[in-house]
């Protein structure tokens, strides 16, 4: 028998919270991305959480297609990155202000 | 549900849940703290294996297997590939705020997000509705379970997964694909189009003439791009 499904959620609540802080502080683009994957593997840790409080398999479903998601997520975000990188040296989230007013 | 179901609790689930808790919130804020983004990124391994611990903990074998495979052996590698292709495992200066009261407001908004969790992630959940997706109890692996679902159930969204991955590989071939001879890099597009037999963009930039292709100084596909910090003693196109 595990742990009570509120020990899991409040874990994944202080992830993400990490997750957020983290992507609303560094400056570094790719460090920003890992801050995301933090959140992202909260929510999925959520997901388990209520699969197995509910009797439910398709949190584990949704978890699924989650890490797909992030996969691909991942895959065109470092493309840009390594894109803007070519363009310009120092790609913090600072130096990229051509749009700004 | 509340802290009251830690009686029911054994010793090794109560400790697999300890330690796999600090691993996660370990891993967390080295991400976060670290100023390397290569140490960020192998905090980030401390994470995932946390979670996948968490997840096997939870009876989800089949998604823990994944997290590991997808998560710490995929995108984590990755990350460290743009990370040393880029160069930029060089330390950020933290001391220096852009944007004044970011950070402060940044850690306020943390902390009501938090708390606001808290709260939710202790509110009483069940509905008492029927699952639609299936059951989790019952004979059979989990495996077999979440294959049911996904290929009977969410059947039309893994079809979409599947389109949303093709996509994603073409987008990245799109973007990192060198189009534009003004920019670094035109060795290696111009032995690109001699591969593919096209003909290249008839205005060549002063930097593509002035490293003649095949020439005795000619720099090889894999020599420092222009614009890139030169380690060896090799001379650039420049």
């Amino acid at each position: 028998v595990s742990l009570g499904g509120g020990w899991y959620l409040t874990l994944a609540a202080v992830l993400f919270t990490i997750g957020t802080v983290g992507l609303l502080v560094r400056r570094n683009v790719l460090i920003m991305f890992m801050c995301v994957e933090l959140m992202l593997n909260a929510a999925n840790l959520s997901f388990v959480t209520f699969s197995r409080m509910l009797h439910d398999i398709g949190g584990e479903s949704i978890v699924f297609f989650v890490l797909v998601v992030a996969a691909a997520e991942v895959v065109v975000g470092l493309g840009i990155i390594v894109a803007i990188f070519r363009r310009r040296k120092g790609a913090t989230a600072d130096d990229i202000h051509i749009l700004k007013g | 549900m509340h802290p009251a179901g830690v009686l029911g609790v054994t010793v090794a689930d109560g400790l697999t849940f300890g330690v796999s808790a600090a691993m996660i919130l370990l891993g967390a804020l080295g991400v976060v703290a670290m100023r390397n983004p290569v140490h960020s990124a192998l905090s980030l391994v401390l994470t995932l294996f946390g979670v996948a611990v968490l997840f096997v903990e939870q009876g989800a074998n089949f998604l823990a297997a994944v997290q590991v495979i997808v998560y710490a052996g995929a995108i984590v590698v990755l990350f460290l590939f743009v990370i040393m292709l880029l160069g930029v495992d060089r330390e950020e200066r933290m001391a220096a705020d852009p944007l004044r009261g970011q950070r402060i407001l940044a850690v306020i908004a943390g902390a009501a997000a938090v708390s606001l969790l808290l709260v939710l992630a202790n509110v009483h959940w069940a509905t008492g509705a029927k699952a639609v997706a299936g059951s989790t109890t019952g004979p059979g692996s989990d495996v077999a379970k979440v294959g049911h679902s996904v290929f009977t159930t969410y059947l039309v969204p893994f079809e979409a997964t599947s389109a949303l991955l093709v996509l994603a590989v073409i987008g990245a071939v799109v973007l990192v694909r060198r189009h534009r001879p003004s920019d670094g890099g035109q060795q290696e597009a111009a032995s690109q189009r001699r591969a593919a037999g096209t003909p290249g963009p008839p205005a060549p930039s002063p930097e593509e003439t002035a490293s003649p292709e095949g020439g005795p100084g000619a720099t090889g596909p894999d020599a420092p791009r222009p614009g890139e910090p030169v380690t060896t003693g090799q001379g650039g196109p420049r």
